[in-house]
């Protein structure tokens, strides 16, 4: 994890340094006595954390957070209490250290920020599954990839589902609440309990049934409603 | 009983690292005379506000070097001289004068 220490105190900064080199994922890659200085460098580098002085002469530290671009996670470091507040009120900046700062409450502040790393990268996994149009499911200890375009409809079979697709079937050991979980797509849609269906392969609509290729699969008297919401209806 | 400047905060830091240590040494030595030398040019000047941003970055020197009462003071000066009071200049000056002596002897 890149760093950066800004402070216009050599000796504030070296403190953080040498906190920071009993962590080996943290690397501190450079060290700046004002802000103006560190603004430049981001414009032309990328790191993961700031370690951040508020007070500094000329630019201050909120100076700094209110001016850099897509900022990355930021912890304050301040002799005074009374900026605390108004820091949070930025989303980049994950802690807030008074000085002078004791071993202790630096090991929180990185335990912290892993947390706050992890949950960055969790929201992007999740962004990304969500924007993605594949979907894999095992299959004797295979992943085997499906389209969204290829499902025509999901069943629920006791334990198992069974994933019809135009040409082939696929029985996976989940729950059709999983795999709808996993279904960031809005082409599908339950319609019955044991069924998920992939709207944009129905043929007709009949009373209480929709017609799939040659699957026809009832339709729920609760289900009903979205669907027919769903339906560009003459 | 008055409070004399010490180096636990620093060998705290350092956890045994003595290179460390000897580097914030040399970084007291060179920052802490110019620093109190801006502050006591700023005090002689009248300019009661820059004064007080000096005192700001010593408070952080002070409470590294164990001095907590003399942080407190160095707070309560900041804040009087942010608003033009200067009543304790003299009380901090000799904590000052304690540190640059203190520093000479490491």
């Amino acid at each position: 994890m890149k760093c950066i220490i800004i402070d216009d105190e050599a000796a504030a900064r070296a403190i953080i340094a040498q906190f920071c080199s009993r962590y080996e994922e943290f690397d501190v890659v450079r060290e700046f006595d004002n802000a103006l200085d560190a603004l430049k460098f981001l414009n032309q580098n990328s790191v993961d954390l700031i370690f951040l002085d508020i007070h500094m002469p000329g630019f201050s530290g909120i100076d700094f957070v209110q001016s850099v671009q897509n900022p990355p996670k930021i912890v304050m470091t301040t002799s005074c209490t009374e900026f605390g507040t108004s820091s949070y009120e930025y989303d980049a900046i994950v802690d807030y250290l008074v000085k002078p700062i004791h071993q202790e409450r630096f090991d929180k502040c990185i335990e912290k920020i892993k947390r706050s790393m992890n949950l960055s990268l969790q929201k992007e996994a999740t962004a990304n599954a969500r924007t993605s149009d594949n979907l894999y499911i095992n299959i004797d200890r295979r992943l085997i990839k499906l389209n969204y375009n290829e499902i025509l409809l999901i069943e629920a079979k006791g334990d198992y589902i069974n994933i019809k697709t135009e040409n082939k079937e696929y029985l996976v050991h989940t729950t059709l609440k999983k795999i709808k979980d996993k279904l960031h797509n809005d082409s599908f849609l339950q319609i019955h309990r044991s069924y998920i269906i992939n709207f944009n392969k129905i043929i007709d609509i009949e009373d209480n049934s929709v017609l799939i290729k040659s699957n026809v699969i009832p339709i729920s008297r609760s289900n009903r409603p979205e669907l027919m919401k769903r339906l560009n209806l003459l | 009983m008055k409070e004399t400047p010490n180096l636990n905060y620093v060998d705290e830091v350092a956890g045994g690292d003595m290179e460390f240590r000897q580097k914030y040494i040399t970084i007291l030595k060179e920052e802490f005379p110019q620093e109190m030398n801006d502050y006591l040019a700023q005090l002689q000047l009248g300019e009661l506000k820059e004064a007080s941003l000096i005192v700001h970055k010593i408070k952080h020197k002070l409470n590294s070097l164990g001095l907590n009462d003399g942080h407190s003071l160095a707070v309560k000066h900041e804040f009087e001289l942010r608003n033009d009071i200067n009543l304790l200049s003299g009380e901090f000056t000799e904590i000052l004068r304690g540190i640059e002596s203190y520093l000479k002897t490491l």
